[in-house]
């Protein structure tokens, strides 16, 4: 069934849609991340000019992220006090990251440079996380029992807080100082950063893998609802029957996802999400290594 | 009086030997939701007054072309062993759509010199004002636009596309895209001899969204803030059903 996209200006098959949000709905409620990273070049692929793929996705994840974090306030597995700080210091990073672009944009070239920090940055973390997931499930099939609390600097900081549902008490500095360096990238690479946050929360705060994918989730509605009313009301991008065709799909793929995710075992998952991030990771050092099937492209507009 | 003011005009015409009386299967095609491309039919014939004239025969060339609009071509080559783009070219007027319908070869039915006049064949239905000096070859940029834009059937060259009937009778069948854009499809009508234009006719087909299409393009132009919070509604509505559907059934 074909529809036609009124601000995209291109008729598109529903179905296709519809099932494209359904598996990014599904990894979205299981790890916790917004799947925009995913979607936007899926988007790009089926012939969605970029502005809108990348406005409309944001909408689209608003709503998978409202589906999931339904699902785990369900299953106690939100932190909305550490959400919370996180939030305020990525709200900061965003409006940051949007100068730091702008200031980018001026120097020329800045969509290299957004790959660039992409491919080094999702292969360190992917890269890091695999090996440590994998000697987590080493150790546990070895009978062995998994230690999680380490004492370090971090918990010498002022301004403790008590995050129950952590079951962390540490300074909300750090969670802040995560907030903002989120928001940073999550502006300069147009998403919504779970990706990044998720092993941020995991590794860096300690928190517990199942508490992290509702508490991103959590944080990352907010980003996103702002991202695009910025786009709705600036670059009049959000295409708003395509944002439903695909997240009806999401929503639904969300709630399966949760439950998934919740089954699964945390070093599992800590894999899982290592694969995806190493895959996004390689197929962009792809694109950048291999020669492109035509080296000419073609953007709207001049200069 | 008016017969007069009739009589009057003709006089100062030029006689045209031969000129066009057009049809057009619609002058209008309407957007909507279930729109999945669209034939238009054209269709005409060749008024006389004398004779059809010896020589060779009587050509027909008919042009389709969509909104203009600015456009940057790039190009990547690689650098540090990463294929980055290097150099970029502004095209001022490129249509978003073009179409060609000849009814022989395009070389036979009309030399450069009218191609130039009449800017018809899709190289110059593009206007590109000048690259910048660093640029070695601005050509290609052109080219690669015509290349990308047929593959996605947006550009249209339709060698004997159009069939003629006994130097009179003329029609073609152009194909408009799914992935059409709004505005005023300027539609263009040649009538050549030798390579030369001996008399062209122009006319219009208005493409545009209606109904839903129309409503939502318009709001989210002219009531932006509005347009932005039903869509962020309708996401947490959808969240919200997702779950709810989930709970009651208890998956």
């Amino acid at each position: 069934m074909q529809i036609y996209l009124p601000i995209a200006e291109i008729s598109v098959n529903a179905f296709l849609l519809l099932g494209l949000g359904g598996i990014v709905g599904i990894l979205s409620g299981m790890f916790g991340v917004g799947g925009g990273f995913l979607m936007t070049p899926l988007l790009f692929f089926i012939g969605i000019p970029p502005a809108v793929a990348v406005a409309t996705e944001a909408n689209q994840i608003v709503a998978s992220s409202f589906s999931g974090v339904l699902a785990h306030f369900k299953r106690k597995t939100v932190d909305l006090r550490m959400g919370t700080v996180l939030l305020i210091g990525g709200l900061v990073g965003a409006a940051l990251g949007v100068v730091v672009f702008n200031y980018l944009k001026a120097q020329g070239q800045v969509d290299l440079l957004v790959k660039l920090c992409y491919v080094i940055f999702l292969g360190v973390i992917g890269g890091l996380m695999f090996i440590e997931s994998l000697n987590a499930i080493r150790k546990t099939s070895k009978g062995a029992t998994p230690k999680r609390k380490k004492h370090n600097w971090i918990h010498g900081l002022p301004f403790k807080m008590r995050f129950r549902v952590s079951g962390l008490y540490i300074s909300v500095i750090p969670p802040l100082i995560v907030g903002v360096l989120v928001g940073i990238l999550a502006a300069i690479m147009g998403v919504g950063g779970g990706f990044i946050m998720v092993p941020a929360m995991i590794y860096l705060l300690g928190m517990p893998t199942k508490v992290v994918v509702g508490t991103s989730l959590f944080q990352i509605i907010f980003v996103t609802a702002f991202t695009t009313m910025l786009h709705a009301t600036t670059n009049f991008t959000v295409d708003i029957v395509l944002a439903v065709l695909l997240l009806v799909g999401g929503v639904f793929g969300a709630q399966i996802g949760t439950r998934i995710g919740v089954k699964m075992k945390a070093e599992q998952l800590r894999i899982l999400l290592a694969i995806m991030v190493l895959a996004v990771c390689g197929k962009l050092a792809f694109d950048l290594l291999v020669m492109p099937s035509d080296v000419f492209s073609i953007a709207a507009g001049g200069h | 009086m008016l017969r007069y003011i009739i009589a009057f005009i003709m006089l100062t015409l030029p006689a045209m030997a031969e000129e066009v009386v057009l049809g057009l299967s619609k002058d209008e095609v309407a957007i909507t939701t279930s729109f999945d491309g669209s034939d238009v039919l054209i269709f005409g014939a060749v008024k006389r007054e004398a004779p059809i004239p010896e020589g060779d025969p009587l050509e027909v060339i008919i042009t389709v072309s969509g909104p203009s609009e600015a456009v940057t071509v790039r190009r990547k080559e690689k650098r540090f062993g990463i294929w980055v783009n290097v150099d970029a070219v502004e095209i001022d007027e490129a249509p978003s759509f073009y179409a060609v319908a000849t009814s022989a070869p395009l070389r036979d039915v009309l030399n450069d010199v009218e191609d130039l006049r009449y800017k018809i064949s899709v190289p110059r239905a593009i206007r590109s004002v000048g690259a910048p000096m660093a640029v070695q070859d601005a050509g290609a940029f052109t080219q690669a636009i015509i290349r990308i834009r047929t593959k996605s059937d947006a550009y249209q060259l339709l060698e004997n596309g159009v069939s003629v009937d006994a130097q009179t009778l003329f029609q073609t069948s152009i194909q408009l895209p799914a992935a059409l854009t709004e505005g005023d499809y300027k539609t263009r009508i040649f009538l050549t001899r030798s390579g030369k234009v001996i008399s062209d006719y122009e006319t219009s087909i208005d493409v545009k969204k209606i109904g839903l299409e129309r409503w939502l393009f318009t709001m989210s132009r002219e009531n932006s803030l509005l347009y932005g919070l039903m869509s962020l509604a309708i996401a947490i509505a959808a969240g919200w059903g997702a779950s709810a559907i989930f709970r009651v059934f208890r998956l």
